[in-house]
């Protein structure tokens, strides 16, 4: 057999089957991962225009636009989306694409699981929004505080459909932590030990088990809302023996790991995006993975500081003060390598580059004032005020949205074959970050002016009415250069220049195959001999032989050094995890209006992860008929 | 296996087509979802404490759960160890007549402790609503019996399977990810047990 018919034969492996049906079916880790980005975007311009009208509002004061119920709702659907339906899963749906592509993998380590944790993703954030256009949605903030957020004073639906779309969202996030742990783990090529492992990836590592260990927290607490409300529970009625302040715990022993779950992938990004447009590798490679390692844990040591206003002891806050402190210095570290990079390199200005150039400038401004937030007395003058919201769309925005731009302008040709529009790029870029500075920096000043957050109108002898008018332009630019980005995307994929497999020269393994990229990612395996492999060729032996071009067969390799372990064989696609995902949303929802749904809508659940585990007679057949025991 | 071949090509057609324990990727899948279940009970256990540290009487407005079917369950549990570790290895050791034997055994002492597990609730002496202290019992029990029903669940599953087929290497795998993960539900249950029976009293 020649090479033309192996990479035909092995596309038809690993290609989903076509049709409807092949659309439910679909476990390919770029299929999935396409429909989880255009999701999470989906809910990215949703939480937009939702602060664009709140924007709108506060454009000038004493506005009867919209009422302090419906602002609420705002307010609450913005940051929840922002939170968890777009920041913390767009960096998964992004790492579920790239991370087999960048060790040499053919596909994730549990494909199934992968696609059902996309549907349940897609199901708990569609629930939100229906609630919210039948003006069930929750009005009670992001972080949902007790006893707002409790029967007594949320009565109505919305708090508990809030409660479930976090479960929703988490088992979602849990599960694609524990793919993406596993594939990173188990299916690096051969030869890419962990001294050889993108930065990226390393991110992704590091990320996926923080997920791991913060997750939990807010899927307690939810749950502990949810049947506080429904099965009267007494976890936070004081009257009953209960504490208000549990709740805080828990969130933000979620909550602020959760930054970091935002902050960390983006790093990654900007390593990649600073060594291709710098044309060298990294300075400080293994300082980076300290960085991000140590960043990993420091990152629990902090959710106090989101409670400096609550009567918890001194001596507990100073601890929390220092912690705050001291996760500046992995992260200045890092910025200081990358300054090092570029200064040594030969920059090459492209539109990822300045979105990477743009993150420093505003990242640390961001860092600043959160140093500045994590001493307490400070904190207690500016607590919940605009200083606060400036802060955290700093940080947020300046270290996830920016780099993220600059990710897809960078790995958009590999999606899709084709080069997003430079011209546009710079466009949107500058039109970007000077909507940005405008938006927000006037918050920083409102808040020291004395503007509290989270309020639907202001009169007009406050002072604050043109540095809020200010901020709404800001925010309409901000929309502006979003649309010049969808206007990118949209030509682009009509027309664009074609990509090519490595448009940007870079140095790692997935500018090695055609964009977008065969079913099964590499027709042939590599075996790796550094860190970037596309500019340090050679080296024996340069790929694998025996692996099966008729099943999905993949490699199994050791943790640490990449040795080869065994052959495995991956499940094929199925429609299981999808009717599964529709199975469990039964049992989440019915649970809302019911405790009984628990019970009659898990025998579903449990027939459809039976249907989806129970293995095919002719599949098993040819597997036993080529095992070989260990 | 090292990387000594000096060809230009890796050949990897001799390799195993399965492997056990940290060599399987469902060890590792494995591993995944216990710390996330394990981090659930740890942060439920320090509910319970933390809560017991704001309240002045503990249990509050309660007498503590009766001590015999929480203390059967636990020596229950404590035995199906036995049959589990038995199974594990006859798996190891690709032995089907051993597999289908011991994952029967399993599936009963799986539920005998879910029967024992309503002698507990009958017991508890609290209801969930009654107060705080209440809530965070049950949770706890809640959390542990969904464990107990989905782990047995899954065993029946598997056992089914390696009675009927149809079989492959790869199942012996799965029989021993499912012992390893059972043994969490043991240890899991040895921590709730503490907590629940013995904290309401010391």
């Amino acid at each position: 057999m020649n090479a033309v018919d192996t990479d035909l034969e092995l596309d038809a492996t690993w290609r989903d089957p076509p049709g409807w049906r092949g659309f439910f079916a679909a476990v390919n880790h770029k299929t999935i991962s396409l429909r989880f980005m255009v999701t999470t975007f989906g809910f990215f311009i949703a939480g937009g225009l939702l602060a664009l009208a709140m924007r709108v509002q506060l454009a000038q004061p004493g506005s009867t636009l919209i009422g302090a119920h419906a602002y609420n709702q705002l307010f609450t659907m913005h940051g929840t989306t922002m939170m968890f339906l777009f920041a913390v899963p767009v960096m998964q749906a992004i790492a579920i694409y790239l991370v087999p592509l960048m060790i040499g993998a053919r596909s994730v380590a549990f494909p199934r699981m992968n696609a059902f944790a996309f549907w349940i993703f897609l199901f708990g954030g569609v629930m939100l929004y229906v609630a919210y256009f039948f003006d069930a949605a929750s009005d009670a903030g992001w972080f949902a505080y007790v006893p707002l957020s409790s029967f007594q004073y949320s009565p109505g639906k919305g708090v508990d459909f809030w409660a479930q779309m976090i479960t929703f969202t988490e088992v979602s996030g849990l599960m694609e932590a524990i793919v993406l742990i596993t594939t990173i783990l188990k299916m690096r090529a051969p030869g890419m030990t962990l001294n050889r492992m993108p930065l990226f990836v390393w991110g992704v590592l590091v990320t996926s088990v923080m997920v791991l260990f913060a997750l939990p927290a807010v899927v307690l607490a939810s749950t502990a809302l949810i049947t506080d409300r429904l099965v009267d529970t007494r976890f936070y009625s004081p009257a009953h023996g209960g504490d208000v302040l549990l709740w805080q715990h828990l969130f933000w022993f979620f909550g602020h790991p959760e930054v970091y779950l935002i902050f960390i992938p983006p790093l990654g990004f900007i390593s990649t995006i600073v060594a291709t447009f710098a044309r060298r590798p990294i300075v400080g490679y293994r300082t980076m993975v300290l960085c991000l390692i140590a960043t990993g844990f420091l990152a629990f040591g902090l959710w106090v500081h989101h409670m400096f206003a609550t009567d918890l002891p001194a001596l507990g806050k100073i601890f929390f003060t220092a912690a705050s402190l001291l996760i500046a210095v992995p992260t200045a570290v890092q910025i200081f390598c990358w300054i090092a990079t570029l200064w040594s390199g030969r920059l090459w200005f492209r539109t990822p580059l300045l979105f990477v150039l743009g993150f420093f400038a505003i990242l640390v401004l961001g860092g600043l004032t959160g140093l500045m937030l994590a001493s307490v007395p400070l904190d207690l003058q500016v607590h919940d005020t605009y200083f606060v919201v400036a802060h955290l769309h700093y940080v947020l925005l300046g270290g996830a949205v920016f780099p993220l731009f600059g990710a897809f302008y960078y790995w958009f040709p590999k999606f899709t074959g084709r080069m997003l529009g430079e011209t546009l790029g710079r466009w949107q870029f500058g039109l970007f970050f000077i909507s940005f500075n405008v938006a927000f920096f006037p918050m920083h000043v409102l808040g020291l002016y004395g503007m509290p957050r989270r309020v639907y109108t202001y009169p007009q002898d406050a002072g604050w009415s043109n540095m809020n008018l200010m901020a709404s332009i800001g925010a309409l630019g901000i929309a502006i250069s979003v649309l010049l980005f969808i206007i990118n995307v949209w030509r682009s994929w009509r027309g664009g220049a074609l990509a090519g497999n490595d448009p940007w020269r870079g140095g790692t393994l997935e500018w090695s195959m055609a964009s977008p990229p065969p079913a099964a990612n590499f027709p042939v395996v590599p075996v790796v001999h550094s860190l970037f492999p596309l500019w340090q060729p050679g080296g024996k032996p340069s790929h694998v032989t025996g692996l099966s071009t008729r099943y999905r067969e993949v490699l199994i390799t050791s943790v640490a050094n990449a040795e080869l372990d065994h052959r495995l064989w991956l499940p094929a696609s199925s429609p299981w995890p999808f009717l599964a995902a529709v199975a469990t949303t039964i049992l989440f929802i019915g649970s809302i209006f019911s405790p009984w749904a628990v019970v009659w809508a898990a025998l579903p659940v449990a027939v459809a992860c039976t249907a989806w585990f129970w293995p095919e007679k002719d599949m098993t057949q040819q597997r036993s008929d080529s095992e070989q025991a260990p | 296996m090292k990387l000594e071949n000096t060809d230009d090509a890796l050949d990897v057609s001799t390799l195993p087509t399965f492997a056990f324990g940290t060599r399987s990727p469902m060890w590792w899948g494995t591993l995944g979802m216990i710390v996330v279940e394990g981090m659930v009970f740890a942060l439920t256990i320090m509910t319970y404490f933390y809560l017991r540290s704001r309240s002045p009487t503990w249990p509050q407005q309660a007498p503590p759960p009766d001590l015999l079917w929480g203390s059967i369950n636990a020596a229950l549990m404590v035995a199906s160890g036995i049959p589990n570790w038995w199974t594990k290895r006859a798996a190891e050791q690709l032995d089907l007549r051993r597999v289908r034997i011991g994952m029967a055994v399993c599936v009963a002492f799986g539920v005998a402790c879910l029967l024992v597990r309503i002698g507990e609730f009958a017991t508890l002496n609290v209801r969930w609503d009654t107060n705080a202290y209440g809530s965070v019992v049950w949770m706890l029990m809640g959390l542990h019996t969904m464990h107990l029903l989905t782990d047995t669940w899954d065993s029946a599953v598997l056992a089914v399977l390696m009675w009927t087929g149809p079989l492959e290497g790869k199942r012996f795998v799965d029989v021993a990810e499912n012992a390893g993960y059972w043994y969490f539900v043991v240890i899991s249950w040895l921590a709730v047990y503490a907590v629940v029976f013995w904290g309401a009293r010391a």
